[in-house]
């Protein structure tokens, strides 16, 4: 079978940069841009954007609801 | 355009479609907790699991004092704030005067575990039909981490800076236990929000608190154990790697009473 494939996109200035996110992708796909969004954080982006499955793991964790997931089914 | 859209666009042509995004529950108002705190996902599976239950405008939440204060900015249904501790108090009033309605109390466990210690056992024992969502992270979180009765063994806080000694400070005060004891509680759950498959099993058991209403056999109380990464002093990461091997242990996770 095929690995499933999505992406997700973020409100970004909505994040506050607690990597929880980060820590449970199961597929090494975020991590934290060295540039701040406006509060000053460092926010999450899709480094690895091809190995993304749409597993929906990151937004499940993430306590601000920053993350909107896509997945082709 | 860069990779990462042109790989966008690409999925979507294929089909993509949107699987998760935030509820409509919630306001647009950005949480005012810590990054990496725990309420937020609380808030949010509540909100979600009152939309699929499509209950929205018969719900009615009383937030507590402590750092969810104003939860009622956050959660886009009707709510009431409560004086510290006297969530489970007020929640009886409107279920008891408004009984087709889905009442909840959100508590802190400073709130309820300390000096709503009262209310929330008589709330209990009375078998009230309202849910208690119990967010536990040892600590007072909002006053500056002082000691709890939830507080662990050893662990310091801003007044037990040598940790809490049980000889002075006591024991830690479980009230799921407690409550899970009294006849006039119909479920009692204990479930955490650090990983996906725990978020999603915290998820089932608020759906089950709110459907237990229904059945008018009395209350449910689901302790969610919860990180303050502030108050511990710890990144959002660490505070989680913390609580599982701390908080865990004395607040074990797992159904404590299940409908008979
Ligand atoms: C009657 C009264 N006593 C004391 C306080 C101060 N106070 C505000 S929040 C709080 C503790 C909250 O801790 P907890 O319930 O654990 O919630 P958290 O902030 O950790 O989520 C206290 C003691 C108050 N607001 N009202
Ligand atoms: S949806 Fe899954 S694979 Fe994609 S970024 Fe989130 S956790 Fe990683
Ligand atoms: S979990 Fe949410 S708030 Fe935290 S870094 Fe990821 S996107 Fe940002
Ligand atoms: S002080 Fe603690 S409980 Fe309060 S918002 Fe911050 S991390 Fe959460």
């Amino acid at each position: 079978m095929a690995k499933a494939r999505g992406f997700v996109e973020f409100n970004t200035e909505a994040c506050k940069g607690c990597e929880l996110c980060v820590k449970a992708c199961p597929f090494d796909v975020l991590d934290m841009n060295h540039l701040v969004n406006g509060k000053g954080y460092h926010f999450s982006y899709m480094k690895n954007y091809d190995q993304c499955t749409g597993c929906a793991s990151c937004a499940m964790v993430c306590p601000d609801v920053v993350i909107t997931v896509y997945k082709v089914k | 355009m860069s990779d990462i859209e042109t790989y966008k666009k690409e999925l979507l042509a294929q089909g993509a479609k949107k699987i998760f995004t935030k509820t409509k529950n919630l306001t647009d108002t950005p949480f005012s907790y810590c990054g990496g705190c725990g309420h937020g996902v609380v808030h949010r599976l509540i909100m979600e699991v009152v939309e699929e239950l499509n209950i929205t405008h018969d719900t009615i939440g009383i937030a507590p004092v402590g750092c969810t204060a104003i939860a009622y900015e956050f959660m886009n249904i009707d709510m009431q704030q409560a004086a510290h501790g006297r969530a489970p108090a007020l929640a009886t009033g409107i279920k008891r005067t408004m009984p087709d309605k889905y009442v909840f109390t959100y508590q802190g466990d400073g709130d309820l575990a300390a000096i709503g210690t009262g209310e929330t056992i008589h709330a209990c024992n009375r078998g009230e039909n309202i849910a208690i969502f119990f967010v536990n992270n040892g600590i007072y979180g909002m006053t500056g981490g002082q000691m709890a009765p939830t507080t662990l063994p050893g662990m310091v806080s801003s007044t037990s800076p040598y940790g809490r000694n049980m000889d002075t400070h006591g024991y830690p005060l479980s009230l799921t236990e407690l409550v899970a004891k009294l006849p006039g509680t119909y479920y009692v759950t204990r479930q955490s929000v650090h990983t996906p498959a725990n978020v999603r099993k915290c998820k089932k058991a608020i759906q089950t608190a709110f459907e237990n209403q229904k059945l008018n056999k009395g209350l449910s109380f689901v302790e969610i154990v919860s990180n303050c990464n502030s108050g511990w002093k710890m990144t959002p990461v660490e505070s989680n790697k913390w609580m599982e091997e701390n908080m865990f242990r004395s607040y074990p996770l797992g159904d404590i009473k299940l409908p008979q």
